[in-house]
């Protein structure tokens, strides 16, 4: 389990508990966050569970796969920080990570 | 006495509904109807990472339990709805009660089609359509077993990518020249075809399946006059929509429940969202759809009407199919006339079909392509014309396109 907190566009802040080994994606929609669509259900075909990852946390996550730098690509507003939720897996050093929602996705 | 909301069919499209409503202010009853012994799941990883095991079955529900209650949506599962009084608003469950509703949204998907030949009713043959059928599967599925895939569609080849990974012996029995005749254009049908040539599948092409053989359990196929020995058989030849329950009721149905582009059955309290629909696709021929995409989007725009807010569906419609490591995204409907133009080479394994009709792109299949897939989606919605030499110049980034 790892606590992973979402934070919304208008501020707004849901920690989830997250079991190790589901994605962050599977957790966020499990636990209902606004703005983690995912409609693909996390097959990385759809670019619409797109999250910004604060810069302390970017370094210490997994590194992107080229499928998922070239989803980003195409992701609303792309920025540094920019990771695919359904691509993150869970594990017990993420807890405490801290992810912010865009505004949109799609 | 506040307004309620009944839903039949406990998937993707009802989830969806579940969540557009509250999300768009809805304050009544919600109830959802299904008849199999699980909560709302995922079907694509079926035949996919939950038959190779690599995905627990606790991971494939929609949401949590705490989903329903916090929605105020009463789950009844395990019950099956057995017919619909539209004049009392009212559904019969199979346990004997009966439901009253304002609005009702029938989201009852589809059923796999089943073979009529001889030993059809043999034990050893399997559908893949539910998560009981997946673990009634898993005994026989497993190293070293010969399993005989009849219908080379999405189901019996993301079946057969997970058979070779684990081991089993796999032979695909397809009736047409080419795999996924249905759903992918000669190349990509060509290009699957090697590829699972190479992980040692056995295709078995232009090929009926005449019947099943065996004493007391399926031994073999037989097949294009030949017995082919077989230890076990998954039939993925495709589905039928649920839409008895509808037809019964007097809705017009025509191989799926008849809906306009904002979900409505020819009943304005009945919506219907999903594979289960027959719709009026973009370029407003008859459709039905059999992907995720549909279930959501329709549910969306269901949700839509019954709040008095209707926003006419006409969504690009996608799909996508996992075998090895190869991303199969496809975006759009094609159709047989329509131009093709190849961007990259297939033997890159990583490549992209574009569909064009009227020189604007149509449609989409992307092998391991997302820039392809994603851009093209978009020139799909737009109905972009772009001549087909640009579109097959891999010195232009699909970026420029979009």
């Amino acid at each position: 389990m790892a606590k992973i907190t979402f934070i919304q566009p208008d501020g707004a802040a849901q920690t989830v508990e997250i079991p190790t080994g589901w994605s962050i994606m599977e957790g966020a929609v499990r636990a209902n966050v606004p703005g983690i669509d995912a409609d693909c259900g996390g097959a990385c075909a759809c670019a619409t569970c797109h999250v910004y990852v604060e810069a302390e946390w970017a370094a210490k996550l997994p590194p992107k796969s080229e499928m998922e730098e070239t989803m980003l690509d195409f992701a609303i507003q792309p920025k540094a920080g920019s990771r695919l939720s359904c691509q993150l897996r869970v594990t017990s050093g993420m807890d405490g990570l801290t992810l912010r929602v865009p505004p949109s996705q799609h | 006495m506040s307004e309620h909301i009944v839903i039949i069919g406990a998937g993707q499209a009802g989830v969806q509904i579940v969540q557009s409503l509250r999300a768009d202010g809805f304050q009544g009853r919600l109830t959802m109807v299904g008849d199999e012994a699980y909560p709302p799941y995922q079907r694509p990883p079926l035949s996919k990472a939950y038959l190779l095991g690599t995905f627990a079955r606790e991971r494939l529900f929609l949401k949590g339990d705490d989903f329903y209650r916090e929605a105020g949506c009463e789950l009844l599962l395990n019950t099956r709805a057995t017919a619909i009084d539209r004049a009392a608003r009212t559904v019969a469950l199979g346990n004997g009660r009966t439901l009253s509703y304002d609005k009702l949204l029938l989201a009852t998907g589809t059923r796999v089609r089943k073979l009529k030949c001889p030993g059809a009713d043999l034990p050893g043959l399997h559908h893949l359509r539910d998560i009981a059928d997946v673990d009634g599967l898993q005994d026989a599925f497993k190293t070293g077993a010969r399993i005989a895939i009849v219908g080379g569609g999405y189901i019996g080849l993301e079946v057969a990518a997970v058979g070779a990974k684990r081991g089993l012996h796999v032979t695909v029995f397809e009736t047409a020249d080419r795999l996924m005749p249905r759903a992918v254009s000669k190349p990509v049908s060509d290009f699957y075809a090697a590829e699972h040539e190479k992980a040692g599948v056995t295709l078995k092409l232009n090929t009926l399946v005449e019947g099943f053989e065996g004493n007391g359990k399926i031994e073999a196929v037989r097949a294009g006059g030949v017995s082919c020995p077989a230890d076990l058989v998954l039939v993925g030849i495709g589905v039928v929509p649920n839409d008895g329950l509808a037809a019964e009721a007097g809705l017009a149905c025509d191989d799926g429940i008849v809906v306009d582009r904002n979900a409505m059955t020819s009943d304005p309290a009945i919506f219907a969202a999903g594979d289960c629909t027959r719709h009026h696709g973009r370029d407003g021929a008859e459709i039905r759809l059999e992907c995720v995409q549909n279930a959501i989007d329709q549910a969306k725009h269901a949700a839509l009407a019954i709040l008095d807010k209707p926003k006419p569906y006409s969504e690009v419609p996608w799909f996508w199919s996992d075998q090895y490591d190869l991303k199969l995204q496809i975006a759009g409907l094609a159709r047989a006339t329509d131009r093709i133009v190849v961007r990259g080479e297939p033997s890159s394994r990583k490549f992209a079909v574009f569909h064009l009709r009227e020189d604007a792109v149509a449609a989409v299949e992307a092998v391991n392509a997302a820039p392809e897939y994603l851009v093209g989606r978009k020139l799909i919605a737009a109905n972009v014309r772009i001549p087909p030499e640009r579109l097959a110049d891999m010195s232009i980034p699909m970026k420029n396109f979009g």
